[in-house]
């Protein structure tokens, strides 16, 4: 498999340089620090210094002039906004209105799509993902994807988790176990699957699977966290458990969030983006958004006049 | 989760023969509600209507029985006709006496030959090529052409398979009547219902899989190999079975390229011709004068046990790769 590659190393060597509380000092490349991905508790800055810094800090993701065509379609229009660490941004708008697409290009996952191009540039800790000689595949490593209807492989809860350490080159058993025990730790659902981990996915309820994708996705200690309609497909009391879920995971990732649920937005996310016809018609902060939009588009959709 | 059955999947194949009979009924009168007087009432329509699908299901089942029949009756016809020729000297020993006693064990084993021959041209090739479709082409006038030849390939008689194998492998690459030439032959036969299989069954797999898998930073091929291959497995694997037993059978491709009329011993090269199943079972009913007739019966009874055994195993095979697919290891 691929050896662990360009950025990651770059990433962990400089977090080894400088210590946790030099964190603004690391520049572009300076992710939030991608210590380890091996066994045992990791060490990784988490929720403390990355909210103190979240006001004036570079954001984590900046898209600029992001456009996003099908074919002939453009399904994205020249959309400029910023993600900070440890936050969670949502985007609504009406079906159709290319929030899904912009999640998917911040991670290249436009690229799988036949007849998706992208012009624009996404910068990850300032660095464009689009640019020469990025691999996409380094790109979806450090911005992972959770899709709207739970997707597990038709393998076991083990396996699910373990899927991309392993395409990444863990091999040894107890360091894929600890990974695997981590990941579904963070993703709650240890407790509910620890006696049954060689247990098919599939049979899992259907919250419970999520939470496996989530877990999937955490595996690979990604910095970044896309959820696209992540509880879409799920019943209220799974929909509530992603939700607490999330707030317990902004304090590690950064979590751009899809959702055609406003209540669900105003609950998880501190940032709104409302979407309409592929631009981004306004962006601020969720509070702000759904008491005072500025925009009239924007309240006709929060209040329901359309959508 | 996904478990057509081989019928299922194959659309056109299955038994449709019913579905006019149903269909050709007048549909039952619409009910409007208080839609004046003398229209039965609701309890008098139900039991029309439940008469009717008694009845629809009835003739359906009929029609599928009668599906059965020919099978049940060709089975019946070999095992009382050919049964009785069945002994460990006819699966063992060569023929004798012009063919007119003995046994046919260098039928069996020359067919055994000619389909492992055949399995190693087309498997390789045929699965490369269908995931290649499945995963890699993009959709151009080229991948549209590929497919057209392959769809036209499969229709191909088999006739023509056995020329074609006899200018290009026998007289022009020089390869002789033998088993290689067959081999050839036989596999190019197979083949473009081994790509169309594998093709099928990779695309069977869903997309989503394929979504995640890349959304995990796995490479393309990283995902074929982890995610395609295994879902699509259980499909390749039957539809390779089922194009290869199928070909133990067919007696035109061999009958230029690979098989000799009467050879009571074992080829000692690849370029030695060898006896086969199909192609003794023909010499039998055509050339062989006053031949018994069991021995013939008995050496059609053979082969179809071979070829039934075989897709018997597909069967289990499948079922197997599915359920351990499904909940077990990734590997």
């Amino acid at each position: 498999m691929s050896a662990p590659i360009r950025l990651s190393t770059a990433v962990r060597s400089s977090a080894a340089r400088v210590g946790p509380g030099a964190d603004e000092a690391r520049g572009p490349v300076g992710a939030r620090g991608e210590a380890t991905r091996g066994p045992g508790p990791s060490v990784r800055l988490t929720s403390k210094d990355g909210a103190a810094r979240a006001a004036d800090s570079p954001p984590k993701v900046r898209t600029e002039g992001l456009s996003v065509w099908y074919g002939p379609m453009q399904a994205i229009k020249d959309v400029t906004m910023d993600f900070q660490a440890s936050r969670v941004t949502a985007l609504i708008g009406p079906s159709g209105c290319g929030k899904s697409t912009f999640l998917r290009a911040l991670n290249r996952m436009n690229e799988v799509l036949p007849g998706a191009r992208t012009g624009g540039r996404v910068l990850l800790d300032g660095r464009d993902i689009y640019g020469g000689g990025v691999d996409p595949v380094e790109v979806r490593r450090r911005v992972g994807m959770v899709f709207q209807k739970p997707n597990p492989f038709p393998f076991s809860v083990f396996d699910n988790v373990a899927y991309g350490p392993r395409r990444h080159g863990v091999t040894s058993r107890s360091e894929l176990f600890a990974i695997v025990e981590r990941s579904l730790k963070e993703a709650a659902l240890w407790d509910e699957v620890s006696d049954r981990l060689r247990a098919p996915a599939f049979h899992l309820s259907g919250g419970q699977q999520q939470r496996l994708c989530i877990a999937r996705a955490l595996a690979m200690r990604p910095e970044v966290i896309l959820m696209d309609e992540p509880a879409s497909a799920l019943d209220p009391v799974a929909t509530g458990r992603i939700e607490d879920l999330i707030a317990e995971l902004k304090k590690s990732y950064t979590i751009v969030i899809v959702t055609h649920n406003m209540q669900q937005a105003a609950r998880v996310s501190e940032k709104t983006g409302f979407f309409l016809h592929g631009e981004l018609v306004e962006y601020g902060s969720t509070e702000d958004m759904f008491t005072r939009p500025r925009d009239p588009r924007t309240e006709a959709y929060i209040t329901g006049r359309f959508g | 989760m996904r478990s057509p059955s081989i019928a299922g999947r194959r659309g056109g194949d299955g038994p449709g023969p019913g579905g006019w009979t149903a269909r050709g009924r007048r549909a039952p009168p619409v009910l409007r509600p208080g839609h004046g007087p003398g229209r039965p009432s609701q309890d008098g329509l139900a039991a029309v209507k439940r008469w009717r699908q008694r009845a629809a299901f009835a003739v359906l089942g009929a029609l599928t029985l009668l599906v059965l029949a020919p099978l049940a009756l060709i089975v019946a016809y070999l095992v009382v006709g050919g049964l009785p020729a069945i002994s460990w000297e006819f699966l063992t020993r060569g023929p004798s006496n012009m063919m007119r006693s003995g046994g046919i064990f260098p039928a069996i084993a020359g067919t055994f030959l000619l389909v492992t021959g055949a399995s190693l041209v087309a498997v390789p090739l045929g699965v490369a090529a269908g995931l290649y479709l499945s995963e890699y082409a993009r959709p151009t006038l080229f991948t549209r052409l590929v497919r057209l030849a392959v769809v036209n390939l499969a229709g191909v008689p088999s006739v023509v398979y056995g020329l074609f194998g006899l200018s290009l492998f026998v007289v022009f690459l020089r390869m002789g009547v033998s088993v290689m030439a067959g081999s050839l032959t036989l596999g190019l036969l197979v083949l473009p219902v081994v790509i169309s299989s594998t093709e099928e069954a990779a695309r069977n797999v869903p997309q989503s899989h394929r979504h995640a898998s890349l959304a995990l930073g796995a490479t393309r091929w990283s995902t074929v190999r982890h995610v395609v291959i295994p879902g699509a497995a259980p499909g390749i694997l039957t539809g390779i079975i089922l194009a290869v037993s199928r070909s133990a059978g067919e007696t035109a491709p061999i009958m230029f390229t690979a098989a000799a009329f009467f050879l009571p011993r074992l080829p000692g090269s690849p370029f030695d011709p060898v006896m086969a199943l199909p192609y003794h079972l023909y010499v039998l009913s055509t050339e062989v004068a006053r031949a018994d007739p069991t021995l013939r019966l008995g050496t059609a009874l053979v082969l179809l046990t071979l070829v039934l055994l075989s897709n018997l195993l597909a069967i289990v095979l499948r079922a197997r790769m599915r359920a351990r697919y499904g909940g077990g290891d990734e590997t």
